[in-house]
């Protein structure tokens, strides 16, 4: 009886727009829905560091180095920011890790797919940090106060993400016609798997009503991915970039219409079998394993000099 | 024939930028994500530096050669880094040994650079100090952790402290070119930041229970007049791979 | 056997300017108070966010309890004659 008085209380202080915070009461689905969502975007913000990271040390000016490196740092903080936010609903940021190693926890498929070129650089901020913020935008009226809060704070830093990524486009696209294949092949690699970040067709997608009932998820996976395209495509079109996609028209209404997604590539990356997902896991356990020792050392250390402080 | 001045810049432009090259490959290797995020600060203001005074070597070149041309677009023998920077991120505690040594170092010689006749290098002096005395207390503290920490990360400092320390006399070698500004009160006397260096590092290896090793001099040229280890030559290859392979591209 | 963590939370108050007041931004892991302070100027100061910083370890906060709130702050409702809009001033009057 309790629970269910409690669940009122609860349904109803989302319906009146007022978040919840940790130490109120909220329904242990609520609680895992939420475990599950934010720790797999903490999870997606540190591995997305490894296919821009990959090209710090190749950066081709100072500029372009300064850059890459400040907002790769920026991907580990919003990580970061996550993982506090996630450890608000009671669980350890060791226990995330160890989920995410075992297989357990997710990050985002888009992650799993290479980076071979500058142009990806290009790419991957425009268009993976593009969906991403569209997303978020949406993510800061979450239900859940420490979550929409991270989410504020990540929306201001992103915003620099996405034109970053836009502007190495743009300079390719003005460059020698090597420089514009680079672009345009890259363009291909990342438009299909950035439209797939939004996750399959609601229809399709298992947890999506209570999510959207507890406005822990504010719009649907179809509604914010066409946001994405309809801002996306003209800025593509802009820098003479060619839409991947025989299929495209623009509709009357402004919008875009494009062909649907291969969701068997979909699911089959989810899976973990994308052409990364072994590499990525294994370079984060193996950071992780690194530094083992030195996270000791920390905690020895400061042991130590607590002891002394008592006996002094 | 390059002037002493251009390349006193090089030497303090180079050093920086490829330590900031090793800090860029540790990204998202760190032992923990707050210490990943924070050296990666340290990383940011080094290239920082850098580039001011790329800067000012393009603008003492002349001839319309830019601050990128410089970074980006010389022979190896043509970078004038210490050796120390190019060693490898073999693991934490090489990192924090060749941070700790080159963090004491730029705090005694960017503070007596700040009194540099030549008006830029005290401006690049001045401003670096600031950053240097932060990456400093950072790197001293990650000392005495390790070097206090569990006998683990005792020998594991130790070790790193004696593999590093042949490679720090090159930081107060003074040649021909630096004489020459010293008298032109451009450079400072190296004798002096040695004094301070080695008292400051002596102090942070007796909190961390490390010992000093013997001095082993290694015969190769030092890497301010050219010479460099055979790590150089991978990071050129990495560095230099897009304007190698593009060299007409602007990027 | 391992000891292995990551450290105790600590919550981070960041001051925008000074004469403004510390307000909460976030919470980071620091094995040490030195590491804290550091990381947090790291993490949440790096767009010039702050001209000071506060830290405080999480598990050390004290705050109301759930299920309190009703007796904490609702009795306060009904005091509305601490708000200066409750008086009636002379018609005219002014700068009070």
């Amino acid at each position: 009886m309790e629970n269910s008085k409690n669940l009122e209380v609860f349904q109803a202080k989302i319906d009146a727009e007022i978040k919840i915070e940790p130490k109120d009461w909220m329904p242990d689905e609520y609680r895992q829905h939420l475990i599950r969502q934010m720790s797999q975007h903490a999870h997606s913000e540190v591995i997305g560091m490894q296919p821009e990271g990959n090209w710090i040390t190749r950066s081709p000016s100072l500029r372009a180095r300064k850059i890459l490196m400040a907002k790769v740092q920026d991907e580990g903080g919003h990580g970061l920011y996550l993982y506090c936010a996630t450890e608000t609903l009671g669980v350890t940021r060791e226990q995330l890790i160890q989920w995410l190693h075992e297989g357990k926890a997710k990050y985002a498929s888009v992650f799993n797919y290479p980076s071979p070129t500058w142009a990806d650089m290009g790419a991957i901020g425009w268009l993976v940090d593009g969906a991403a913020i569209v997303n978020q935008v949406s993510l800061q009226r979450t239900s859940y106060g420490p979550y929409s809060r991270a989410m504020v704070r990540i929306c201001k830093e992103e915003s620099f993400h996405q034109r970053q990524g836009y502007e190495i486009m743009a300079t390719l696209m003005e460059g020698t016609a090597e420089q514009k294949k680079m672009a345009q092949e890259a363009f291909e690699r990342w438009w299909w798997p950035s439209l797939m970040m939004f996750g399959p067709h609601d229809g399709d997608s298992p947890r999506s009503s209570n999510a959207m009932k507890w406005k822990i998820k504010r719009e649907t996976n179809d509604d914010l991915r066409q946001q994405f395209i309809d801002k996306t495509i003209p800025q593509a079109e802009l820098i003479g970039l060619k839409i991947p996609d025989a299929n495209y028209k623009l509709l009357e209404n402004g919008s875009y219409e494009t062909s649907d997604i291969d969701w068997d590539e979909f699911w089959n990356v989810i899976k973990g079998n994308g052409p990364c997902n072994t590499q990525r896991i294994k370079q984060h356990a193996a950071a992780h394993d690194n530094g083992q020792w030195v996270r000791e050392a920390a905690i020895a250390y400061n042991e130590k000099k607590e002891q002394q402080l008592k006996s002094a | 024939m390059e002037s002493n001045l251009y390349k006193f810049c090089l030497r303090l432009a180079d050093t920086s930028f490829i330590l900031s090259y090793r800090l860029g490959e540790y990204v998202s290797h760190g032992p923990f994500l707050e210490e990943d995020l924070s050296i990666t600060n340290v990383g940011l203001d080094l290239i920082g530096q850098a580039e001011s005074l790329f800067k000012y070597a393009a603008e003492i070149k002349g001839g319309g050669i830019t601050d990128d041309d410089i970074a980006y677009k010389r022979d190896e023998s043509e970078y004038l880094n210490f050796h120390l920077v190019e060693y490898p991120n073999e693991d934490f505690a090489f990192i924090t040994v060749r941070q700790f040594f080159m963090d004491v170092y730029n705090y005694h010689l960017f503070t007596a650079l700040k009194n540099s006749s030549d008006p830029t290098i005290a401006a690049v002096a001045a401003k670096s100090i600031k950053e240097v005395n932060y990456h400093l207390q950072r790197s001293r503290k990650w000392m005495l952790r390790l070097g206090d920490g569990t006998e683990e990360s005792h020998n594991k400092i130790q070790y790193a402290v004696n593999e590093l320390w042949k490679y720090t006399d090159e930081l107060f070698d003074m040649d021909a070119i630096h004489k020459s500004l010293i008298e032109e009160g451009v450079a400072v006397d190296l004798k002096e930041v040695e004094k301070s260096w080695i008292k400051d590092v002596l102090e942070a290896l007796g909190e961390a229970t490390v010992t000093k090793p013997e001095h082993v001099k290694h015969s190769l040229v030092y890497g301010k007049n050219g010479g460099h280890t055979d790590f150089m030559g991978y990071i050129l290859t990495d560095l230099q791979y897009l304007t190698n392979r593009y060299p007409d591209a602007i990027w | 056997m391992s000891t292995d963590n990551q450290g105790p939370i600590w919550e981070v108050f960041v001051q925008s300017k000074p004469g403004k007041p510390y307000k909460h931004v976030g919470s980071l892991h620091a094995y040490d108070k030195e590491m804290a302070i550091e990381n947090a100027r790291d993490l949440y100061t790096r767009r010039n966010e702050g001209t000071g910083i506060w830290l405080v370890k999480a598990e050390e906060i004290v705050s109301v309890k759930s299920g309190d709130e009703e007796s904490y702050f609702e009795p306060a409702d009904d005091k509305i004659y601490r708000h200066p809009t409750f008086y009636n001033m002379p018609e005219g009057s002014k700068h009070i």
